[in-house]
């Protein structure tokens, strides 16, 4: 059999794909890839105070990254500049703070790589009881926001004036991708969370009917992913984190070929080559 | 006498001197009308005249700014926004499109699909809708949950001219069928529902309202499109009797000039002193080519003038 730190790894690598299958179909839905990359270039600000104030590290990112979000929120509101900009401003000052903060504090030496590509085979047995324990708590959630949070993704002022709240959807989705970076950061790491986030949930699109199926065939493809690519470093000597984006991005490109296209598919496809919508 | 079906109901929902500003500019100011069960109000004004902005205070989406709208509590709305557009990364059926902000159960959806005509497209992904086809699915997905309010912010663009005339007809048919009010925001100044009980004309304020009348009939429409279309159709005209300037004062067509629109103040030749002249005289112009007579009510008087 396997050593216990690889089926550790396993398990959490797929609890955490399962997690992030949903919102990652929400990522690419509302257009937010830029806005992950933001919250998890973030998480490094996250770590530097934790080191500083000596906080639970999870808990530092989170609270980082929901101040992160919510900041967004408020500069959003006055519209001065686009969204784009704002994240681009949010997302590196966050980042280069983070990496002053630490230049200052002479007296802590960390693994910058570690925190960038995470460490999934240094998983604990508490690590994975957080993992499905945070995971079914953002799924519970996913589920119960599920109507206003695809109904403002749609059109939030339509979502609105029928009676569903658009803008508190939006904070708990927020709230919810803080958690899920803060979980997250430890096991692919800051720079792959994206990834992990995006590239399931484009693969899955393809053979998605409807969005409730998209959702879960994003989990089912992450878990694959993870699995894969687990697997991968294992055989091949190769970094774990990125092995999985890679397994991943494998997987996504197998959904671009022809094969066994229906016909719903095809015409899809030719609709956004004719350049329909 | 125009609002007589609703004489001893309380409105669904009533706008007073309602405003909204956006980075210091007024978009719209001194709004009032209200609707009640069984009625249908027609917003009507050129482009960036405050129709959907207005329409949208009324279903609370935005904050008056001053004034203050007052809604039922518990009022249903069903929505039809002007602008909507899915991207192409959410899979979503017109079926499921269906029941989007709420449950539904297949009869109802059936039912709202077969009525606006395209029942054959269930199954059809709303990306890939023509322009008309989604104009439909968005009028069922607002009729199919029975509201008591429905807000339908241009629901004909794209439909082609006869198929407008049948969604016409349709929302006449659910209004008489459920009894539910119609906020209706026209694109086209010249054509409104016959249905339709108070007209009003927005350009940054309310400029004119009153019932839409058909006068006469045009022998070129009722061999265009028989006399039942005729019968869905009514062209309305209007001069306006003031001009916006640029500053944002009010030239009369006596030569006055004010700093804002007040149908009271003697300069709108609705008022007494004009009346008569007016509504006994009007012509259509030529432009319209349509044959069809009639015009809207000044703001401030109370009978229309039949052509």
């Amino acid at each position: 059999m396997f050593d216990d730190f690889f089926t550790r790894a396993l398990i959490a690598g797929i609890g955490l794909a399962i997690t992030v299958g949903p919102l990652g179909c929400f990522v690419i839905w509302r257009r937010m890839a830029y806005f992950g990359d933001t919250m998890a270039h973030s998480a490094l600000l996250g770590v530097a105070l934790s080191l500083l104030l000596d906080l639970n590290l999870m808990l530092s990112v989170f609270i980082v990254a929901a101040a992160v979000s919510l900041l967004l929120l408020l500069l959003q509101k006055r519209g001065a500049l686009s969204t784009d900009a704002l994240l681009g401003i949010l997302s590196h000052s966050a980042l280069s703070i983070g990496l002053v903060m630490v230049a200052f504090m002479t007296w802590v030496r960390i693994d910058l790589v570690g925190f960038l590509f995470g460490d999934i085979l240094a998983v604990s047995e508490a690590d994975i009881d957080l993992v499905w324990g945070g995971g079914i708590l953002v799924l519970a959630a996913i589920v119960y926001l599920w109507r206003p949070l695809l109904a403002s993704t749609v059109n939030p002022e339509l979502a609105e004036a029928e009676g569903l709240q658009p803008e508190r959807a939006r904070l708990y989705f927020m709230l919810l991708m803080a958690l899920v970076i803060a979980i997250a950061m430890k096991i692919v790491g800051i720079l792959l969370i994206t990834s992990l986030l995006i590239i399931p949930a484009a693969t899955a699109r393809r053979f998605a009917t409807s969005p409730e199926i998209m959702a879960v065939l994003s989990s089912v493809i992450g878990a694959l992913a993870v699995t894969g690519g687990l697997f991968g470093s294992l055989h091949f000597d190769t970094p774990s984190g990125p092995s999985i984006v890679v397994a991943a991005m494998g997987l996504f490109v197998l959904s671009l070929l022809p094969f066994g296209r229906n016909k719903q598919a095809e015409t899809a496809i030719h609709s956004t080559h004719g350049g329909h919508h | 006498m125009l609002n007589f079906r609703n004489t001893d109901q309380t409105p669904l929902v009533s706008l007073n001197n309602a405003g909204i500003r956006r980075n210091g500019r007024w978009l719209v100011r001194g709004v009032e009308f209200s609707i009640s069960r069984g009625e249908i109000v027609t917003l009507i004004g050129p482009n960036g005249s405050g129709k959907s902005t207005t329409a949208k205070a009324a279903i609370g989406v935005l904050k008056p700014d001053e004034g203050w709208v007052e809604k039922l509590p518990g009022l249903k709305v069903g929505y039809v926004p002007q602008k909507l557009s899915i991207d192409w990364t959410l899979p979503l059926t017109v079926e499921r499109l269906m029941t989007l902000t709420g449950p539904l159960k297949g009869r109802e959806v059936e039912e709202a699909l077969h009525s606006t005509g395209i029942a054959h497209l269930a199954r059809a992904e709303v990306q890939h809708l023509s322009g008309g086809e989604f104009q439909r699915a968005l009028l069922a997905r607002a009729i199919a949950r029975k509201p008591d309010l429905l807000v339908l912010d241009e629901p004909v663009q794209g439909v082609d001219f006869s198929g407008e005339i049948a969604l016409y007809d349709l929302i006449k048919t659910i209004r008489n069928r459920t009894g539910c009010g119609i906020l209706l925001i026209s694109h086209d100044l010249h054509v409104v529902m016959a249905e339709t009980d108070t007209v009003i004309c927005l350009n940054g304020h309310v400029c004119c309202r009153g019932t839409p009348q058909v006068v006469s009939q045009s022998p070129e429409y009722l061999k265009l499109f028989g006399s039942r279309a005729a019968k869905s159709l009514a062209v309305y005209s209007h001069d306006h009797d003031h001009t916006h300037l640029p500053d944002g004062r009010v030239l009369h067509t006596d030569g006055s000039i004010t700093a804002h629109c007040h149908p009271d103040d003697g300069h709108h030749h609705g008022d007494q002193a004009h009346g008569e002249h007016d509504h006994g005289s009007h012509e259509h112009g030529p432009d319209c080519g349509c044959g069809y007579k009639s015009r809207l009510q000044g703001y401030d008087t109370k009978e229309s003038g039949r052509v």
